[in-house]
């Protein structure tokens, strides 16, 4: 078996002086998916944003390759690809404006019009692509999001209720999508309460 | 450098697709100055010596009134997570955020300012003097604003809490900003007041983009 690319120890987060979670331990290796699930406010959402260094956790460490994540932030960050509660889109930009925008704010040139398209492609959004997101409705966005995720060609899916509005066309190009991005030797941890339907992923409850 | 840029041109582009926002920025600085005249009388030496405080004033006013949807926006629709999430440094993104808050307010203000100044009875010179003085003032006021726009992020009355952080850091920039309009009608010197705005810019530059970052990660948690 691969050694695990990401290792977390012994995590333990607070919010709001309440223990979320403590003493949290998994790894997990190239090409592999972890299910965070648990119920309303046992702390899913504070782990995905603990791992993505958004929350600095009260004890315990991230790794990855046996570096812990918070000595260099920005190189983790490059790695990470978010989806939140939140879709991160601009109203007043289109579909494809706020793609392509939101990959130059990860500090790279402007994208490659094929990978655009082939995000536009893959959530179905090339009807949609010239509309303001404000006019989009919540699937549409999510959808959106989703692609912004598949364009940012990150290592590692941090993915909050992904399946969350998504019909049932959504969810199975979603599922495609997972798939090859971990046939592809990436990392996924998504949060969810619906089955991601992708064999070998682990599930990790939160109690 | 290109997340800096990608930034700035991203929040000039929202701007161009609502240009009202400005508009309204800008409409306010007009109106605030013209009550003036209209509350004080009009006595044209008395005008013309309170001209350069009350435009800076109502500048200092004006560019309060657009910050504290600064960072609010991004706050609520999860583009400032994406923005903690970019691989390159957050104190950049907030000078991005800062710099396009002062391409489209204080540098327009500094160029409505000469014909409102006309207004008020100034002459050539001093027109031209307030014009540099504001050019040179404005970007502490978005720097101290946005700190103060980053500070409050979340809280609730934000807008009234923000004004009250921020007018007294503005005080100094206040004070050698109208005081150099005073000092080229009085004989003073007004390089030295210019060179004082021009320091006082450079410190905000130097040490704000760092504490409205740790502030926007606060924010974050």
């Amino acid at each position: 078996m691969a050694s695990p690319l990401l290792e977390v120890s012994e995590l333990a987060c607070r919010r709001g002086g309440r223990k979320v979670f403590e003493g949290l331990s998994f790894s997990l290796e190239a090409g592999g998916l972890l299910a965070l699930v648990g119920r309303n406010g046992s702390g899913k959402t504070t782990l995905l944003r603990a791992l993505a260094l958004l929350v600095r956790p009260e004890a315990g460490t991230v790794r990855w390759q046996g570096i812990d994540v918070a000595a260099e932030p920005e190189a983790w960050r490059g790695r990470l690809a978010w989806l939140g509660h939140l879709e991160g889109l601009k109203g007043d930009l289109s579909v494809v404006e706020n793609l392509r925008m939101a990959e130059r704010l990860r500090g790279e040139g402007p994208p490659d019009i094929g990978r655009v398209d082939a995000a536009l492609a893959a959530f179905d959004l090339w009807e949609l692509s010239d509309r303001p997101a404000r006019t989009l409705s919540a699937g549409q966005r999510r959808r959106t999001a989703l692609a912004r995720v598949v364009l940012a060609d990150a290592t590692l899916w941090l993915l909050d209720e992904p399946l969350n509005a998504l019909d049932a066309p959504a969810q199975a190009a979603f599922r495609t999508a997972l798939a090859k991005h971990l046939a592809g030797g990436g990392l996924a941890i998504a949060a969810t309460h619906a089955d991601l339907g992708i064999a070998g992923a682990r599930t990790l409850e939160l109690a | 450098m290109s997340g800096f840029t990608a930034l700035v041109a991203r929040d000039l582009r929202l701007v161009w697709r609502r240009p009202g926002d400005v508009a309204v920025v800008l409409a306010f600085f007009v109106v605030a100055t013209t009550l003036f005249p209209l509350g004080i009388g009009p006595e044209a030496n008395v005008l013309a010596r309170i001209a350069a405080g009350v435009l800076w004033c109502a500048a200092l006013f004006a560019a309060l009134l657009s910050l504290d949807r600064l960072f609010a926006a991004d706050f609520e629709d999860g583009t400032l997570d994406l923005l903690l999430l970019a691989p390159w440094p957050l104190e950049l993104a907030a000078l991005a955020k800062c710099s396009a808050h002062w391409i489209v307010t204080g540098l327009p203000l500094a160029l409505l300012a000469p014909f409102l100044g006309v207004a008020f009875g100034l002459d050539s010179r001093a027109v031209l003097a307030l014009a540099a003085t504001l050019l040179v003032g404005t970007p502490t006021l978005s720097l101290i604003g946005g700190l103060a726009a980053a500070l409050t992020l979340g809280a609730r009355k934000s807008g009234a809490l923000l004004a009250l952080l921020a007018l007294p850091l503005c005080v100094p920039t206040l004070i050698f900003g109208a005081g150099a309009i005073e000092a080229l009608a009085t004989g003073g010197d007004f390089q030295a007041h210019l060179a004082v705005l021009a320091a006082l810019a450079l410190v905000t530059l130097a040490t704000t983009p760092w504490a409205i970052a740790a502030a926007l990660r606060q924010a974050g948690e």
